[in-house]
């Protein structure tokens, strides 16, 4: 067996492992290396042909393919190492990286390892529909990796259930493809997806949106032949005289991301059960010193634009880390107040460094105001014209504001 | 006539009020000049980027994606499709490569390279 050494092991050549590789470069360690366990790296990009990526990071707007494609450069132009079909299968709390690829076993002993995994989709068996299981049901990931890199029609008549972004972007590209997009079906009274993607996928090509609607039952027996839709209460239970059957040959189900923490878990990383990521420190760290997580690992991100940025910080933080730089006591934990579903990171251990505070709302609001508390010391506050679910927002702690916080902090918000 | 819209530009996604009258349109609610730019062009000539995949005829199961070079008129987006259907393209392309010239007033050029 082949036991190799690098200072920077990096699990994911997606957008999250290639932007902390080229940030650990760049902070100055020369010993990096990204494993991979698909035939090019980019991850989920490589999928995601639509447009609208890069306009925060890059300053313009880009395909996913295209995103990708600069990280790539960065990651070649620095000569960086990426094991491409490598699949790594144990990362342990002493830092060596276990991978497998088509030359065997390979284990390699890391002084950090950043975990840059991403997500994968929730699927059928995690909602219980009842009914048949033909064919023509598809994750709508699936879906897109089907028609977008393999070139496959995957259906004619398509219901979609769930209206989170790669739901609705999958709608559109199933009009494109000539198919006919029967309905979007959402279980929540609101959509998780951004209102330009509801403009932009939707209401262009007519296809309705269903709010408080869920799928009940999957009909057919070879192939998908139809689902029963109906409308649900407050509490989401199926409201008997609102089913409506839909004949549909496919069923999208875009229904939830769930960080892909299986190797997290094996190392013994504790992880925090509302964001399914690890709890980590504002450089990403996790609570097993030296090993870091960034991109969807950590929380699902709406953007990939703040993927790239919170890789950044991985990138640096596990140089700091190598570079033996941390040795601060501090401890402040963040929590969430009034209609904060959560915070991230969840601890604070450096008051030298203005600190960005991540966070997702519980329901949509209006007008609202985030305010960072110790007690009745207010740190910081930020307005919001609105606030949704789906889209993430920051808001950043002065250094000078966090000199004076021994106990938790809280961020909460405030209807105006 | 008042319209009421979502830009479309960034995430942000702003809503938008664009009043019409003989002497153009007026925005407001925009954050950004490209807000006011995609309300004035929502109300007189709607367009948008097309994404779509060309299928690469040297290669199994390979498909290279594309986008429109411009946005093109929204109403010639099935155009832009009808035509990429018929195409095929052979491997190595490059990003930035043109697929197609001048369909619907825009170039179509490759955005993933296949090697």
């Amino acid at each position: 067996m082949i036991m190799v050494q690098y200072d920077i092991v990096i699990v994911g050549g997606g957008p999250a492992g290639m932007a902390a590789a080229v940030a650990a470069y760049d902070a100055g360690c020369r010993d990096v290396v990204i494993l991979d366990r698909e035939v090019q790296a980019g991850g989920i990009l490589m999928q995601c042909i639509h447009n609208g990526f890069g306009l925060h990071k890059l300053g313009k707007e880009l395909t996913g393919p295209e995103y990708a494609a600069v990280y790539e450069e960065k990651v070649r132009s620095r000569n960086i190492p990426v094991y491409l079909e490598t699949t790594v299968t144990s990362v342990s709390p002493d830092k060596i990286v276990t991978a497998q690829n088509r030359h065997g076993i390979l284990k390699i002993q890391a002084k950090a390892v950043i975990l840059a995994m991403g997500c994968r989709e929730r699927s059928r068996g995690a909602l219980n529909i009842c009914g048949s299981r033909p064919s023509g049901v598809y994750s709508a990931g699936t879906a897109q990796k089907l028609v977008n890199c393999m070139g496959y029609q995957v259906g004619k008549r398509v219901v979609i259930l769930g209206s989170g972004d790669i739901g609705l972007i999958m709608a559109r590209r199933m009009s494109y493809e000539g198919a006919k997009v029967e309905a979007v079906c959402e279980v929540m009274p609101y959509s998780g997806g951004l209102t330009r993607n509801i403009v932009q996928c939707l209401e262009d090509f007519d296809i309705p949106l269903y709010l408080s609607t869920t799928v009940i039952q999957i009909h057919g027996k070879e192939r998908l032949e139809g689902v029963t839709i109906a409308q649900v209460d407050e509490k989401r239970h199926p409201i008997e005289d609102t089913k409506r059957y839909i004949p549909c040959d496919t069923l999208l189900l875009s229904v939830g991301l769930i960080p892909e923490n299986e190797l997290t878990r094996s190392a013994g990383i504790p992880i925090d059960p509302v964001t399914n990521g690890a709890l980590v420190d504002e450089n990403c760290q996790t609570k097993v010193p030296g090993i870091f997580a960034c991109g969807n690992v950590l929380q699902v991100h709406d953007l990939v634009d703040y993927v790239s940025e919170e890789a950044e910080r991985a990138g640096v933080g596990a140089v700091k880390y190598i570079n033996g730089l941390k040795a601060s006591n501090t401890c402040i934990e963040t929590k969430a107040g009034f209609g904060v579903r959560y915070v991230l990171p969840q601890t604070i251990t450096s008051k030298d460094e203005d600190v960005a505070l991540f966070l997702r709302v519980t329901q949509p609001f209006g007008k609202v105001k985030f305010s960072v508390t110790e007690g009745n010391k207010v740190l910081a506050t930020t307005k919001k014209l609105k606030a949704a679910p789906g889209e993430m927002e920051k808001i950043t702690v002065k250094a000078s504001a966090l000199q004076s916080v021994t106990g938790p902090i809280t961020v909460d918000l405030e209807v105006l | 006539m008042k319209r009421n819209l979502v830009c479309i530009i960034c995430p942000r996604g702003c809503s938008l009020l664009a009043d019409i009258t003989e002497n153009g349109v007026t925005v407001t609610g925009n954050a950004c000049p490209k807000g006011e730019e995609y309300a004035v062009n929502e109300c007189t000539n709607p367009v948008r980027t097309v994404t779509a995949t060309v299928r690469v005829s040297n290669r199994h199961n390979t498909m290279a994606s594309v986008k429109t070079a411009m946005p093109v008129p929204k109403d010639k987006m099935m155009d832009v499709m009808k035509a990429l259907r018929s195409t095929q393209i052979e491997a190595p392309v490059a990003v930035g490569d043109i697929v197609l010239k001048e369909i619907c007033g825009s170039d179509i050029i490759v955005t993933k390279a296949v090697l």
